[in-house]
């Protein structure tokens, strides 16, 4: 109950996401959402994002920090680039790794998200890194895993997709060093994009000046202005002053229906340009997620152009993910 | 059998009734009420002391589950509730398997009832055949084996050509229509409220529209088709405005609201709890408070909304779980919080729980005159109780007052002069 006129009972109440995810000293036990975490929590995060990114660059391409460990990679929706840059990050930390896509085995013959996670615990997994079209079935698996098991949220729904955000927030700190001062930009499908909601939480909490939402109002969800942005409908004031322009992916599938009349008219109005560029600062960075529709999201030439860093976000995930997993699994020594 | 329920407070708001009295039962009959000569010999006492003596309630809106969907609840395992709660009539959603589309369905409906031997069950009628929302079903038949009213729920309602023509059927044979107001392309995959909440959560919302759209369509056609309709299982504040105003010109107009839509807002969603997953969703504490006001201002009745189903129907990620709450057991403590929160009285509370829904489905149930069926139920109004696996009789668990206390017990239940239950 919800109300001031209710106060009667409260016992019985899910715990919040941050209960969920942090244990009694406070340490990530679980990385679901960037939602309710502590300025800390994050940038130790990239802290030791930062550590582990020399890593990648030496001859052999490994530590032993989960020597003997076990992680499953649960892919109920398909991914490919997210899913390897986690195989890769397992594997750069001597974990033993293995990639379930479920769409096409045990889900598809009616088993239940439950059932699977119960079969993979059996096998003694230690780390569940979860996909799932549904928002908030990352957070229905952390509730029903044993306690040594950490769950690693690898986008779920609409909802979120922690490990994205934070590999953004890294490539930010890595160019602009800090985010007090800084005014952020994301264009785009709002509405359906979990990444948008675990960067505006990231943003809000490492204290971003100021983070805007700019999109058609088909492309926002209702009351957006409540998760802590300020609204845009289009590009030559949204990006007024903006010192980082986040670019989001459109899907092809919400061109030409009621969302949005077609590509053409999507990039006339909030497809980004050199000229449109010059509205923001001229030291702006611009980020796009991938893969990006080149000609429907951005100019070909704004990609590969001076201010973008999307090569480098990708280059960043590696490091946030072994960070993310290091964490969660208890392993707080860099390098261990 | 004799019954004499002694020394309670009787409140019975159709015969202006509130004071301390005994009532006299025979024959399944009330027979005495205040002056019980003392000739009256009792087989069964009942003192009722500090204690309430209210028509027993009538409930708009459950579903039974049987037939077709026994892993969830049976008409026994639901009615017993029901009567536990308080409850002596029962209507229930014609969405079994099969439809309750057919008077043999009914009429297994109404056996298992029967030899239950709880709650007297009254099914509404499936509207369209299938529930399919394109043939209209034998709606003469199913009120000849015994359906009060036709409905749709909680399916989505037929499109607009075949719902006018619904209502001009049934409005023929003076049928009652029981309509869930959701306009379904409005709703879309939408699961919870449209609000922040959905924004936060990236959980697809059920904007407001679907719900005021619907509305506005089906007032029309009852006002162009001349039709009786209850809407039933409102949610918003707009909606409360518009069936307020509608009324006041159309008095074939009805309408209810679950009882935990009172009490419960989305912010109660908190983190996907999936019992929290409930169709109309929870919307904001405006529209909550509205709803009250609604309630008070005798705009609307109370149903329980009662969807008991398996633990595994809430045991995934929340949208892909089974909307609704099991709720015939909290429906009573709820609205009893209403009472003690100086929101209404003891009178507008059995006027919303029994009498108003008996007048709705045009049933003499509902009211404690001299010779009307003895359905009673007999409240403690102070006891509380948590609730647990203790206290609790309906199949399904999944209520969102699971480990909560309430305030007020039901302590008997008489359905035709037979208790039926007793605490």
């Amino acid at each position: 109950m919800s109300s001031s006129k209710q106060p009667a009972s409260t016992s019985f109440k899910a715990p919040d996401s941050s209960c969920l995810q942090l244990d009694e000293q406070g340490r990530l036990r679980h990385f679901l959402t960037t939602e309710g975490l502590s300025k800390d929590v994050l940038t130790e995060i990239m802290d030791v994002a930062e550590s582990f990114s020399t890593v990648s660059n030496q001859a052999v391409k490994k530590v032993p920090v989960l020597r003997g460990k076990t992680i499953v990679n649960l892919f109920f929706e398909n991914s490919t680039r997210t899913r390897t840059t986690f195989e890769l990050a397992a594997k750069r930390l001597s974990a033993d790794v293995i990639s379930l896509n479920i769409a096409t085995s045990a889900a598809a013959k009616g088993e239940s998200v439950l059932d699977t996670i119960r079969n993979l615990e059996a096998m003694h997994a230690d780390m569940f890194v979860v996909r799932h079209s549904d928002s908030g079935a990352a957070h229905f698996i952390a509730r029903h895993v044993a306690p040594h098991v950490s769950v690693i949220n690898a986008g779920d729904g609409r909802h979120a997709h922690p490990t994205q955000a934070m590999l953004d927030m890294f490539t930010i700190r890595r160019v602009k060093n800090e985010f007090t001062n800084l005014k952020v930009a994301i264009i785009g499908d709002i509405l359906h994009s979990r990444v948008a909601r675990s960067q505006i939480h990231a943003l809000n909490i490492l204290g971003a000046k100021e983070v805007r939402v700019i999109a058609p109002k088909t492309l926002l969800p209702s009351d957006v202005d409540s998760l802590g942005v300020h609204v845009y409908g289009d590009l030559r004031s949204g990006l007024n002053d903006v010192d980082v322009i986040i670019m989001l992916r459109l899907q092809r599938e919400r061109m030409g229906g009621a969302m949005l009349p077609s590509e053409h008219e999507y990039f006339e109005c909030f497809g980004l340009t050199q000229a449109k560029l010059a509205y923001a600062k001229p030291d702006v960075t611009v980020m796009h997620p991938g893969p990006i529709n080149r000609g429907v999201e951005m100019d070909a030439a704004v990609a590969d152009g001076p201010n973008s860093v999307i090569l480098q976000q990708v280059t960043n995930g590696i490091a946030i993910r072994m960070a993310v997993m290091t964490l969660t699994m208890g392993h707080n020594r860099v390098g261990g | 059998m004799n019954i004499l329920i002694k020394n309670g407070r009787v409140i019975d708001p159709v015969n202006e009734r509130d004071v301390i009295q005994d009532i006299a039962i025979s024959g399944g009959k009330i027979q005495h009420v205040g002056d019980v000569p003392a000739s009256f010999v009792a087989d069964i006492s009942i003192d009722a002391s500090d204690k309430l003596v209210l028509p027993g309630f009538v409930d708009l809106n459950a579903s039974l589950r049987e037939p077709g969907y026994e892993h969830k609840a049976t008409i026994a395992s639901e009615t017993k509730a029901a009567v536990a709660a308080g409850y002596t009539t029962v209507c229930c959603l014609p969405n079994t398997q099969p439809v309750l589309d057919t008077p043999s369905v009914a009429q297994l409906i109404l056996d298992k009832a029967e030899a239950a031997g709880y709650a007297k069950v009254r099914p509404l009628g499936a509207l369209t055949v299938a529930l399919e929302g394109t043939t209209l079903s034998e709606m003469y038949a199913l009120k000849k084996a015994g359906c009060v009213a036709m409905s749709q729920a909680p399916n989505s309602n037929p499109n607009s050509q075949v719902l006018r023509r619904a209502l001009q059927y049934a409005s023929t044979h003076d049928i009652l229509v029981v309509l869930k107001p959701e306009d379904t392309a409005i709703k879309d995959d939408g699961c919870i409220h449209d609000g922040a909440i959905s924004s936060k959560l990236g959980l697809p919302g059920i904007p407001t529209s679907a719900e005021t759209v619907a509305i506005a369509q089906i007032i029309e056609l009852a006002e162009e088709t001349g039709a009786r309709v209850h809407l039933t299982g409102i949610s918003s504040a707009r909606a409360v405005s518009m069936i307020a105003r509608a009324q006041f010109t159309n008095n074939a107009i009805s309408a209810d609201v679950h009882a935990h839509q009172l009490h419960l807002t989305e912010l109660d969603v908190g983190t996907f709890d999936a019992n929290h997953h409930t169709s109309p969703p929870l919307r904001t504490a405006e529209d909550r408070d509205a709803l009250i006001a609604g309630v008070v201002q005798g705009v609307f009745s109370v149903s329980s909304g009662h969807r008991p189903h398996e633990e595994e129907a809430k045991q995934a990620p929340f949208p892909s779980t089974e909307s609704g709450t099991s709720s015939l057991e909290t429906v009573f403590p709820l609205m009893l919080k209403l009472v003690s929160d100086g929101l209404m009285d003891w009178s507008q509370l059995v006027s919303r729980l029994a009498s108003g829904p008996a007048e709705i489905l045009g049933l003499d149930v509902g009211n404690l005159s001299i010779q009307s069926a003895a359905d009673i139920c007999i409240v403690d109004p102070k006891t509380t109780w948590l609730v647990n696996e203790n206290h609790w009789l309906s199949r399904g668990i999944n209520t969102p007052f699971w480990g909560h206390q309430m305030t007020g017990q039901v302590t008997h239940t008489l359905v035709n002069g037979r208790l039926v239950f007793e605490k």
